[in-house]
């Protein structure tokens, strides 16, 4: 007889309860022994939408396929184009589309630290993250206009240069995010808890993470040594100095490890683009996309973004591949939940950083007494067993 | 290794079977390929070659539908992309690379569901994205298929 | 103004539904959580089940999928029940408006009380839009 005892009654109370669908995790006791993904919620047919776009309407389009990644899919399809027509870009607009990449990674994976703190009962870290995101996002309404869906990328540079009275305002607001992010890294990392917790948990080999092609952090913490800014270099980080941050145990804390060690790269990127960056023109004012096919990739929050574009020489895409990183980084979930309890379910996932809404949609499904459970439940049960942690260590 | 080197090992490897390669700068090469030799020629890149698979995507164009499998080798910084053009657009097929590479593994389903293409050895082909009770034969990703234009408001 | 319009007023609960969405309008909610916005101070409170919500705060373009699904989360709303249709994607699908898998913009599915444009919407204009919600409560039996 299964010891599984879900605490939630059926009745849907979530929009997703009813067909049990997206994440179905089936149990036997406490472990997993399989997972099933249908993904297409999220699904708004967007390299269709695309094609009945110009190139330029293209790029606001593909803003909007992730909000988080909201410079990354524009950056990538931008070098798609000029990969077409071998389209120059000014040495200044360079600099400004890595200034605009790095505080996109700073926003994002301080946000994925907030929501795995939630996820895992420490409400304080997601509160002090997010509010420590928030001047990140007011240096992006001063440098682009808006906190998030920049519409910064054009097709032969960029669209809206950073003001020199800015370039101050800049550098102090990374000054305190950097001492914020240093205590938030002493207080995460060097928690004997959270080793407890996350070490040991959810490990992708590092045969796996090259077998399923993932990328970003999630490959990185398992010692696969790729990263787009390097190996592919764009924009302008061929043109300053700094590290790719690798991990080889490839479980959840090395993953954590991975985003934190990023951010404080980002924060050198930053200021070194804005030191070093040239004055000049910000737009070369290409006058068309030729007929042809191109390829954009970019390093992305999350890993590589690629984009395909074919043009038969009018004015819209012929065909528009995106492919974001989650979509490689996703089937690796399989690989690494089985076999791992249920409280860890949520915070492996959370480890692959999907999107919010994404997480929100994992179910539990007991196989023997077909019991359901919600993500909060999950949520909570992940929270349950950091406490117990915490208290058999600490008393 | 440089792409030229890449382009000459796949020449001496398949010789005949490779139909075409076309650079277009340093960074950017396409491979065209028969569809029946996919199978090899993506064992040869991934295991011999040691590239990075990207993805696969594919396009509805005149003579037929194109997948094209786009493959990185990160070190150099340079992507190859094999060209398999399947003539057959009633019953478009090719087979599954999920055997060589699990990377493949989603995009095969999403190219099943939005292009109707079969890939054949692969027993996972259900719907990803689109929902249930989507018309059968109905292909998204075909030009032949016209997204509904409506504004609702008007009717 | 009865009690429930009265209770209503001073402190709303707000349950998420995204109909497929970026995730933008979703994080600038959860934004409006964190110390800076609070929007627990007007007693406004993200709950975690319908069954405990006075509003439904939907985002998203409507996919599909997600049709019946939201139109069962309304149903299973306590009434009075209200919605609130968020951002662009949510007013009226926005740039998806021609895509195949967005049939019907939210509103031919469920009755909206209230819009709030933006793409996303900041978090000043989400606290805007749910105090407009609430004079428009106070309004139905003033």
């Amino acid at each position: 007889m299964s010891n599984y005892k879900p605490t939630i009654p059926i009745g849907p109370y979530h929009p997703l309860q009813e067909e049990p669908e997206f994440y179905k995790l089936v149990v036997d006791g406490e472990k997993v022994v399989d997972v099933d993904v249908r993904i297409g919620y999220n699904h708004r047919g967007i390299e269709k939408v695309s094609e009945s776009k110009s190139f330029d309407q293209s790029i606001f389009v593909v803003e909007r396929i992730c909000g988080i990644c909201s410079s990354s899919h524009p950056i990538t399809c931008v070098q798609a184009l000029e990969d077409i027509g071998k389209i120059e870009v000014p040495e200044r607009a360079l600099y400004i589309r890595s200034i605009v990449q790095e505080l996109e990674r700073l926003h994002s994976h301080m946000l994925w630290l907030g929501l795995a703190g939630h996820f895992l009962g420490y409400n304080t870290v997601f509160m002090w993250g997010w509010k420590y995101r928030e001047p990140i996002c007011d240096i992006m309404e001063t440098v682009t206009g808006n906190r998030q869906n920049y519409a910064m990328l054009k097709v032969g540079g960029v669209r809206r240069d950073i003001e020199k009275e800015h370039v101050s305002y800049i550098l102090t607001r990374l000054d305190d995010f950097w001492k914020q992010l240093d205590m938030l890294k002493g207080a995460i990392l060097d928690d004997p808890v959270l080793h407890s917790r996350l070490k040991g948990v959810g490990i992708l080999s590092r045969e796996a993470a090259i077998d399923y092609g993932a990328l970003g952090p999630v490959a990185r913490a398992s010692g696969v040594d790729i990263d787009v800014r390097r190996d592919h270099p764009y924009a302008a980080y061929d043109r300053i100095k700094w590290n790719v941050i690798t991990q080889n145990e490839g479980d959840v804390f090395a993953k954590t490890v991975v985003r934190i060690l990023e951010m404080f790269e980002s924060v050198s990127i930053i200021r070194q683009c804005l030191e070093k960056m040239p004055a000049g023109p910000i737009d070369s004012n290409p006058k068309d996309v030729p007929a042809g096919e191109g390829i954009g990739q970019a390093e992305a929050p999350r890993g590589e973004c690629f984009h395909y574009i074919k043009s038969d020489g009018t004015n819209s895409p012929m065909r528009h591949k995106i492919r974001a990183p989650t979509y490689m980084n996703f089937p690796t979930f399989r690989e690494t939940v089985i076999g791992q309890t249920v409280s860890d379910a949520t915070i492996i996932l959370a480890a692959i950083d999907p999107c919010y809404c994404c997480t929100e949609r994992m179910i539990v499904v007991d196989d023997k007494d077909n019991n359901i459970m919600t993500a909060q439940d999950m949520i909570r049960l992940s929270q349950e067993k950091t406490r117990k942690i915490r208290e058999r260590m600490l008393g | 290794m440089t792409i030229d080197q890449i382009l000459g090992s796949i020449n001496d490897k398949f010789g005949s079977k490779v139909l075409k390669t076309h650079k277009t700068g340093d960074k950017r090469a396409y491979v065209d390929i028969y569809p029946k030799d996919i199978v090899d020629i993506v064992r040869f890149m991934l295991k011999d070659l040691s590239l990075r698979f990207n993805i696969a995507s594919a396009v509805d164009d005149f003579d037929g539908i194109e997948i094209l499998y786009h493959f990185s080798l990160d070190p150099a910084g340079f992507v190859v992309t094999i060209r398999a053009i399947i003539k057959d657009k009633e019953d478009p097929h090719i087979d599954t690379i999920t055997n060589v590479t699990k990377a493949a593994w989603w995009i095969e389903r999403e190219m099943h569901e939005l292009f109707g293409v079969n890939f054949i050895g692969n027993t996972d082909l259900r719907p990803l994205l689109l929902p249930d009770d989507w018309p059968k034969g109905v292909y998204p990703l075909r030009k032949s298929f016209i997204s509904p234009k409506r504004d609702s408001r008007k009717s | 103004m009865g009690l429930k319009e009265t209770v209503l007023s001073k402190s709303i609960y707000v349950f998420h539904a995204s109909s497929g969405s970026c995730n933008n309008c979703d994080i600038e909610l959860l934004d409006c959580l964190v110390p800076r916005y609070d929007l627990e101070r007007f007693g406004i409170v993200l709950v975690g089940s319908i069954k405990h919500a006075d509003a439904m705060l939907c985002t998203g373009s409507t996919n599909r999928l997600c049709v019946p699904r939201i139109k069962k989360v309304y149903e299973m709303m306590p009434k009075p029940g209200f919605v609130v249709a968020w951002g662009a994607c949510g007013s009226s699908r926005g740039m998806f408006k021609d895509s195949y898998n967005t049939g019907v913009p939210l509103d031919e599915v469920i009755p909206v009380d209230v819009y709030i444009p933006g793409c996303p919407p900041k978090p000043e204009a989400i606290i805007g839009g749910l105090l407009k919600l609430i004079e428009k409560i106070k309004a139905k039996k003033g």
